[in-house]
């Protein structure tokens, strides 16, 4: 361990620190992927360390008022140490520093850093939305191609602003690697544990729970939150946190799965008969007798749906908002015990027994697509955040990846053992439960990886698997309890509050609350592209134009004849008025001549006059050839 | 083994004291912000919806004439104050701020035709039914002295309206002719006449200030040029125009109210063909006047409703209606681009928001930018079927509707007429005309 790591940061980093200690060069640390949204080739080519640039820029810098003695303070050396490694630094600059470029000011100072950071492009094309128009010249009308460009100008610069917000993000991503010739997945947790600050090695945990398995759980969104059910009836839920229990009952019947809803107060659970809702006490506060024989459950949060999957082969809608049941499908696919749901698109995916994989959304009574993904029968589904990759297991032992974009297998694996649960965290780590091992794959979406990235035993076969948002924790649920895994690398750093946020008070939750509901999106608009709603319905405005020109009885927006326009004094007399306008007569006849050979298929290219001889080989003597 | 587990400290996401506001970290990375689109959509039709829960245009009547307000002008250095003239012949200024009148004169025999204040502010001209200009103090009379106009001039006709130049001592009136005058002589500088017909109303332009604009009962508007002291052309309408309006942004812009229920924005340089016929009104528009930005204006008309229209587009974005509101004579769009007064038969004046569903008084920040929001958020999904529904439907009365869908069926029964016609006829013996250039008779220089 790399001396200062464990320790927590105080706060962001100012612009001044980097330059302040003359330290040497630290031991490279970070992970191999970590962004450097602000290197700037044109800048720096090579990340540079605080103590090196005066060496490099070859002059000694005039030490400033304020060095003096912070130099010498220990504590302020530690925090350097801790944030020169944070990439996305204004300390990048330090390139432009020397150069006679910087802004004057007022007390005679050279600024060290004019103009505003520079962020690479790549990196603002993440917060990019949609793709640029490419012909420019094809707007006829003036005002609105002024209108477009200004547009464009902002959506720029608010893509801009938002990379440039990554400023001021807090944490960094976990990681996790071996020495020379090591294999991360030989690691255990105990070394991971072991390793890591206390309070991170505190999120390593086990649950002794053998009375009442095989268990399944959930987290909340913003991952504060677990909720734990045994088959034989025993459902508990806790700020695994601060792991203060809420509730625990035991609801006296077979527990087949369970879901929390859109906040903490809530959850739901799939009971032998029934669906029931209990609060986060434990209070019973409503039993959903048409949701019979549910299996497996899933939660969309931006709709407030719940989407159950019956034993019956029915998929069942709720709105937990109104109580009401959105809609019923027979999916004619037998017994529904594999079920997720793509996050970015609010789609369900269901798993059948005959080794198809089904998509559903609540407007439509067919599947909107059927993919045939193994042999066997489906044992666990999978979909990333990002929407475009889905991983599928089978009881033919392989695990595939499918890309969602194109319904086409990326890779394949073939486990031992096939896994029974699949997940995947935010960040890409695929979890997999094969019996009573766990595995992570990294990656596996981009390339397909010999070796796990993480493996861990556990003491019976595992029956529930989930990646708790915004840590680098695996909870898994088997026959004799729970535990918590660390997964380093799993969570995504750095959560926006107004989102889901872990540390939200009572009343932001309740704001938060309300302020969901208002923007529930309704269960019409789930469809496989949810950004089809921003973008122009060309067919509609086709259709609209044919009707009003079958109303008028002519096309308003036709183009009418051509009548050439006012020259100046000079220029336009009768004669070249005319000329003008049987140019434009041609060069219509001209296209349309062009148009019908294109029909016809009879364009002929025209033909260049044979060559006899290749330009390189050309004498003096061909002007005899005949 | 390198390694690192993600560990917040909670002292950097939660409040120190209860005093301090609660940390709200963001994180802008579109993965972290799923269903953008639906979301953003569900935002705005939330928004277009309070925007019509919020729509309540109407602020204050103002009532104590005795008969029906025939003339509004505007103070031009005072937002509070107003000034409307009646059809008995009184005059009254108006404290918008306290919503009362603050002082009354008998100004005319007869009914007060037009008033127009001077550009100082100190002083307002009048015009009526008993052939005299007269020129006011803005203040009252001290204690003890009698209401006096500054100045009478006795004129020989009726004057009709009157406008004031905007930096000058100068004033034109209308009647039988274009007068010009100046404030200190009792005899016009010139006459301006073109026809015989008489004129109902005059406007200096209020940039290029050596222009007017004036219509005549003889359906045609007339623009002339003070300095050659000549009418510069004319546009010949299908019926008469009732008042016309200069855009105060754009010099060479004006629209007309017109009888045939239309208003006909112009480009002063091309009369032949209006820019835009703007179309809602069921009755005779009776007077226009153009928001202090340019970019709309508001009509009022004898169908007892006033309408707002963008200047770019031909329907109207909004319109007003009380069931006590009669026919509305006059309107008037208040210089802070805020309220619109409209003055109308029943004796009232009426004082409205501009923007029906505005919140007055101080917005704090917050609710600035929680607003502003909203309104590009309208604007991005205006034109989705269900938004445009919600934010296009107004309540009418039913006399306006069932109107509307009369002339509505008229118009569509025409229109059919003549597409059968063209169908029938040898190619071209029937032209298309445009809606715009279909209601112009003729140009004159």
């Amino acid at each position: 361990m790399v001396g200062g790591l464990g320790e927590k940061k105080k706060r962001p980093q100012r612009y001044w620190e980097g330059e302040e200690v003359r330290k040497p060069e630290p031991e490279q640390v970070g992970p191999p992927d970590s962004k450097k949204p602000y290197q700037d080739g044109g800048h720096l080519g090579k990340k540079l360390e605080p103590g090196r640039r005066d060496q490099i820029s070859g002059k000694k810098r005039p030490q400033q008022y304020w060095e003096g003695e912070e130099v010498s303070k220990p504590e302020h050396k530690q925090v350097d140490l801790l944030d020169s490694k944070k990439p996305c630094q204004p300390g990048v600059h330090v390139g432009k520093k020397s150069k006679p470029g910087g802004r004057d000011q007022i007390s005679g100072k050279v600024d060290p850093f004019p103009g505003p950071a520079v962020i690479s492009d790549e990196w603002v094309q993440k917060f990019r939305r949609g793709t640029k128009p490419k012909e420019k010249g094809k707007v006829s009308n003036k005002q609105l191609r002024h209108k477009l460009a200004l547009q464009e100008e902002k959506a720029e610069a608010a893509a801009k602003q938002a990379a440039r917000m990554d400023l001021l993000l807090l944490e960094e991503p976990g990681f996790l690697e071996g020495d020379e010739g090591e294999d991360t997945c030989t690691i255990t947790q105990a070394d991971i544990a072991d390793a890591v600050d206390l309070a991170a090695g505190a999120k390593r945990f086990e649950l002794r729970l053998a009375q009442f398995g095989p268990y399944r759980l959930s987290y909340t969104r913003n991952g504060r939150h677990l909720l734990l059910g045994g088959r034989r009836g025993h459902v508990a839920a806790l700020d695994w946190h601060t792991k203060a229990l809420l509730c625990e009952i035991n609801v006296m019947e077979t527990v087949t799965d369970l879901a929390w809803l859109h906040t903490e107060t809530m959850f739901a659970v799939a009971q032998r008969k029934w669906l029931y809702v209990y609060d986060n006490q434990g209070v019973e506060l409503s039993c959903l007798k048409r949701f019979h024989g549910v299996q497996r459950m899933e939660f969309l949060p931006y709709h407030f749906l719940l989407a159950t999957a019956s034993e019956t082969g029915f998929l069942q809608y709720l709105d937990v908002s109104v109580g009401k049941e959105v809609a019923t499908i027979c999916t004619k696919g037998g017994r529904l015990g594999v079920m997720t749901q793509n996050p970015s698109n609010a789609i369900v995916h269901l798993g059948h027994s005959n080794g198809t994989v089904t998509l559903w959304s609540p407007n439509v009574k067919e599947p909107l697509v059927r993919m045939l993904c193994h042999r066997g029968a489906v044992r666990a589904l999978a979909v990333d955040g990002s929407g475009s990759y889905m991983a599928t297991s089978g009881l033919d032992r392989k695990l595939h990846i499918y890309d969602l974009r194109t319904y086409q297998r990326l890779h394949s694996l073939l486990l031992p053992i096939g896994a029974g649960h699949l997940d995947f965290s935010q960040r890409g780590l695929l979890g997999a439960a094969c019996q009573e091992v766990v595995q992570v794959y990294k990656d596996i979406s981009v390339c397909p990886s010999k070796k796990p990235y993480l493996c861990h035993a556990l003491p019976r076969a595992a029956q529930g698997l989930r990646f708790c948002p915004f840590e680098d924790v695996l909870g898994v649920g088997h026959e004799e309890g729970f535990e918590s895994l660390l997964v380093p690398g799993a969570g995504e750093p750095n959560f926006d509050a107004l989102e889901s946020n872990p540390f939200r008070s009572r009343k932001q939750r309740q704001e938060w609350e309300v302020k969901a509901l208002l923007e529930k999106i309704p269960s019409e608009l789930i469809s496989l592209d949810p950004g089809q709603l921003g973008t122009v319905d060309t067919i509609s405005l086709e259709q609209q134009r044919q009707e009003r020109v079958a109303r008028l009885g002519y096309d308003p927006e036709a183009k009418g004849k051509f009548s050439p326009r006012r020259r100046m004094k000079g220029r336009d007399s009768a004669g070249s008025r005319l000329k003008r306008k049987q140019k434009v007569a041609a060069e219509e006849q001209r296209a349309a001549i062009r148009k019908s050979l294109a029909e016809k298929g009879q364009v002929q290219e025209p033909e260049s006059p044979p060559e006899a001889f290749p330009a390189s080989r050309r004498s003096a003597l061909d002007r005899f050839r005949k | 083994m390198k390694v690192k587990v993600l560990s917040r400290n909670p002292d950097d996401y939660v409040r120190e004291t209860k005093q301090d506001l609660q940390r709200v970290p963001r994180n802008y990375d579109p993965a972290l912000h799923p269903f953008e689109a639906p979301r953003e959509y569900v935002r705005a039709l939330n928004a277009t919806k309070l925007d019509r829960v919020f729509a309540k245009p109407f602020i204050a009547s103002l009532d104590g004439h005795r008969d029906g307000v025939n003339c509004m002008a505007k103070h031009p250095q005072s937002l509070s104050t107003v000034l409307s003239g009646a059809c008995d012949g009184e005059v009254r200024l108006w404290n918008l701020m306290k919503r009362e009148c603050i002082r009354t004169l008998q100004a005319h025999e007869g009914f007060v035709r037009g008033m127009c204040t001077r550009f100082c502010g100190t002083s307002f001209f009048t015009v009526g039914d008993d052939k005299t200009v007269k020129h006011w103090k803005m203040e009252g009379p001290a204690y003890g002295e009698q209401e006096e106009p500054i100045h009478t001039i006795l004129g020989k006709t009726v004057y009709t309206g009157i406008d004031h130049h905007l930096r000058e001592p100068v004033f034109a009136t209308c009647g039988h002719q274009v007068d010009i005058w100046n404030e200190q002589r009792t005899s016009p500088l010139c006459s301006l006449t073109w026809g015989v017909d008489s004129i109902s109303s005059v406007k200096f332009n209020p940039i290029e200030m050596y222009l007017l604009g004036s219509c005549a009962s003889d359906r045609n508007i007339v623009l002339y040029d003070m300095r050659q002291s000549t009418a510069l052309k004319k546009v010949i309408l299908d019926m008469r125009t009732n008042t016309l309006c200069w855009n105060p942004m754009e010099a060479f812009i004006f629209t007309a109210a017109n009888e045939d229920y239309n208003l006909y924005t112009f480009d002063m340089r091309f009369l032949d063909k209006p820019l835009m016929v703007h179309m809602d009104h069921v009755s005779a528009v009776l007077d226009v006047d153009y928001s202090p930005t340019g970019k709309e204006f508001v009509s009022a008309s004898f169908d007892k409703s006033i309408r707002i229209f963008p200047v770019d587009k031909g329907h109207s974005r909004e319109v007003y209606h009380t069931k006590r509101m009669q026919h509305v004579i006059t309107v008037k769009w208040t210089s802070d681009n805020k309220y619109i007064l409209c003055g109308s038969d029943e004796m009232n004046i009426r004082l409205w928001k501009a923007n029906a569903s505005e919140k007055l008084g101080v917005l704090n920040p917050r609710e600035k930018a929680a607003m502003q929001y909203n309104q590009k958020l309208k604007e991005k999904f205006q034109h989705h079927p269900q938004i445009k529904r919600i934010a296009r439907h107004r309540h009418l009365p039913k006399i306006i509707y069932s109107q509307a869908k009369e002339l509505r069926i008229m118009r569509e029964a025409r229109r059919r007429k003549e597409l059968n016609r063209r169908k029938h006829s040898k190619p071209g013996s029937v032209p298309l005309m445009s809606e715009k250039k279909k209601h112009i008779v003729a140009v004159l220089k």
